[in-house]
């Protein structure tokens, strides 16, 4: 039998014949290996996960004309668009705004692409249906108020086309939309719609873009399409960004605290259980050495011992760390979570590495045990 | 025949205690000696210090004409490992290993682990069939017997056994005997440190300890050797 043979016998035989004291040890790695990989995988997702989440308060990225334009061309938006990767880009949607007149009062008409509105700006409440027809509009709340015009009402709005003659036209209210924002003043209606009453199609006043990615990711973009599409000037929206920012910086905080202070109890647990099996094996340390075994056999078998419970452990930890990240993530987001392979690889490494680092100091203390102490007669 | 062991002058002394003083022993190749005493009287410190177990404070050990009295920790663990075999009166047997990886965890270290070879020490002390048990599934003189396996299986240049019999029944110590008068028949050195004068009675030569010192080192062709020391006689 060769050397690395009896050696892995040694081992192996060592663990699976001594199983109550080295399942404390096993547990200890697992527990550390599941917070390990749950909190990694849960620390790797926050970004796309709390992304998500922060789109729901609208667009993080506007396009405005660039140079003194009042509009832009919305090929030029659609090039923009185009630079964004498909699974980061929520939505886009374009802005004209004009002015009509309800009453001889100006009103804001904003012409919008609605479908892909209800994607960037999710966090609007619209009471009764959004347009489906031409002729369907949606008042902001303020107007609604103040006009005293409600869902299911007709509007008559006065146009004045760019050299043109006035004209009127009705509108059905198909909904009252609330913000909190510029939109309760403002009349909503399809941009293409807008475009058939007053001209000039292909143009708008704003781009809203909703991109999920950190605020470095947005900024790079930024200056891809500043470089790229000069007919469109990005803006970052930098409220949303900076909470964003706050609120992933704090958690990424909080996962790494937790982390830590969890792998220190899993060392302390891993040495204190080493320490005692040590403490317990001292004769059989004695008699090993007394039979011709160097301190670098008594340290490499129980080394062997200790990377061998690591990786088991480990193993186990990536699986249960993965079914609790997504018990995590789906309880609190709604979503499963990725696993991507290199926590995998990290987990079982730390796995080895922290129990390796709780193991040398008693493992170093076994080689200093002394046969002739040990093996006395009784 | 040459001196397989050489003592001279040595000495132990644990701070006010001297465990062994002035000792001066030759034991010469295919040797049977038994050291007796009382407690207390410094035959396992000797034994250490014979098995390179531990350093003496004072004078010269020689093995198989090697001074090994100031080698390092880890040269006395190569010689434990090349020239010495060991057995203990508790056996000290890895509990976690069967009776034949027991036997072959010493050729680990020495060498070589082999199976075969190990099987046959096994058989030699008649243990064959129980190969493949745990120590916690053998008697207490199948342990014993296991034990004096474990240390020939490296063909040792000298046999230390310290107390060997001290947990046998009367039956298992007559096997563990017969086994010890057969290696020394073979031609193996062999030392048994006992407090028992009917162990003592087979080996070849009986040397005596008294707080630390020989008292008396005589031949032992008959067997009466032992008894006299039961009576205090004292010949230097």
């Amino acid at each position: 039998m060769n050397r690395q043979k009896m050696y892995l016998k040694i081992v192996f035989s060592s663990l699976l014949r001594r199983r109550s004291r080295m399942l404390v040890a096993l547990l200890a790695v697992a527990i550390g290996a599941t917070v390990f990989l749950g909190m990694g995988a849960i620390y790797y997702d926050i970004p796309r996960q709390m992304g998500r989440e922060f789109r729901t308060y609208g667009a993080n990225l506007i396009l405005v004309p660039s140079g003194t334009d009042s509009r832009m061309r919305l090929e030029d938006a659609v090039r923009a668009e185009a630079l964004v990767p498909p699974d980061k880009l929520v939505g886009a949607t374009p802005f004209r705004y004009e002015t009509m007149h309800y009453n001889m009062r100006g009103l804001t008409v904003a012409g919008a692409d609605l479908a892909s509105a209800r994607k960037t700006s999710p966090y609007w409440r619209v009471q009764g249906e959004w347009p489906e027809e031409e002729n369907q509009v949606l008042l902001g709340r303020d107007i609604s108020e103040n006009a005293r015009i409600y869902a299911g009402a007709s509007i008559e709005l006065e146009i004045a086309p760019a050299g043109g003659r006035r004209f009127k036209r009705e509108f059905k209210v198909s909904g009252i939309v609330s913000s909190g924002g510029a939109q309760d003043g403002f009349v909503l209606m399809p941009l293409r719609t807008l475009e058939a009453l007053l001209g000039s199609p292909g143009r708008a006043a704003v781009v809203e873009m909703s991109v999920a990615g950190d605020s470095a990711e947005l900024a790079l973009l930024a200056e891809k399409i500043r470089a790229e599409v000069p007919g469109v000037t990005p803006r970052l929206v930098k409220r949303i960004m900076t909470s964003e920012a706050a609120v992933l910086g704090k958690l990424r905080v909080l996962v790494y605290l937790v982390t830590a202070i969890v792998l220190g109890l899993i060392m302390i647990c891993v040495g204190t259980t080493m320490m005692t099996v040590v403490a317990e094996r001292r004769k059989e340390i004695g008699l090993k050495k007394a039979i011709g075994a160097g301190n670098w056999n008594i340290i490499g078998e129980f080394l062997g011992e200790g990377l061998i419970l690591a990786g088991i452990g480990g193993l186990l930890g990536v699986g249960s760390g993965y079914f609790f990240a997504r018990t995590v993530s789906m309880s609190v987001f709604g979503r499963g979570v990725a696993l991507p392979v290199f926590l995998v690889l990290l987990t079982l490494l730390a796995s080895l590495a922290v129990t390796v680092l709780a193991s040398l100091p008693p493992v170093a203390g076994a080689a200093d045990v002394e046969p002739s102490v040990v093996l006395r007669g009784e | 025949m040459k001196n397989i062991l050489e003592l001279h002058d040595v000495s132990m002394i644990y701070g006010p205690v001297k465990a062994l003083q002035n000792v001066d022993l030759n034991i010469r190749e295919g040797e049977w000696v038994a050291v007796m005493g009382s407690s207390g009287s410094g035959k396992t410190t000797m034994m250490n210090i014979a098995g390179c177990m531990d350093k003496a404070t004072q004078g010269t050990v020689i093995l198989d004409g090697e001074k090994v009295s100031r080698l390092s920790a880890k040269d006395l663990t190569a010689i434990r490992r090349d020239k010495i075999g060991l057995i203990f009166q508790q056996f000290h047997l890895i509990s976690y290993l069967t009776a034949v990886e027991n036997v072959m965890i010493a050729q680990y270290y020495h060498s070589m682990a082999d199976e075969n070879e190990a099987l046959s020490a096994l058989e030699r002390v008649g243990l064959g069939q129980r190969a493949g048990h745990l120590p916690r599934q053998l008697s207490g003189g199948e342990q014993q017997r296991l034990c004096i396996a474990r240390a020939l299986v490296n063909h040792p240049k000298l046999i230390l056994a310290d107390e060997p019999t001290g947990n046998l029944d009367q039956a298992n110590q007559d096997t563990v005997m017969d086994i010890f008068r057969q290696l020394h028949e073979q031609g193996s050195t062999i030392i048994v440190v006992t407090h028992a004068p009917e162990v003592a009675s087979h080996a070849r030569r009986i040397v005596h300890l008294d707080f630390g010192r020989i008292v008396r080192d005589v031949l032992n062709t008959d067997g009466s050797a032992a008894k006299d020391s039961v009576t205090g006689a004292i010949s230097l």
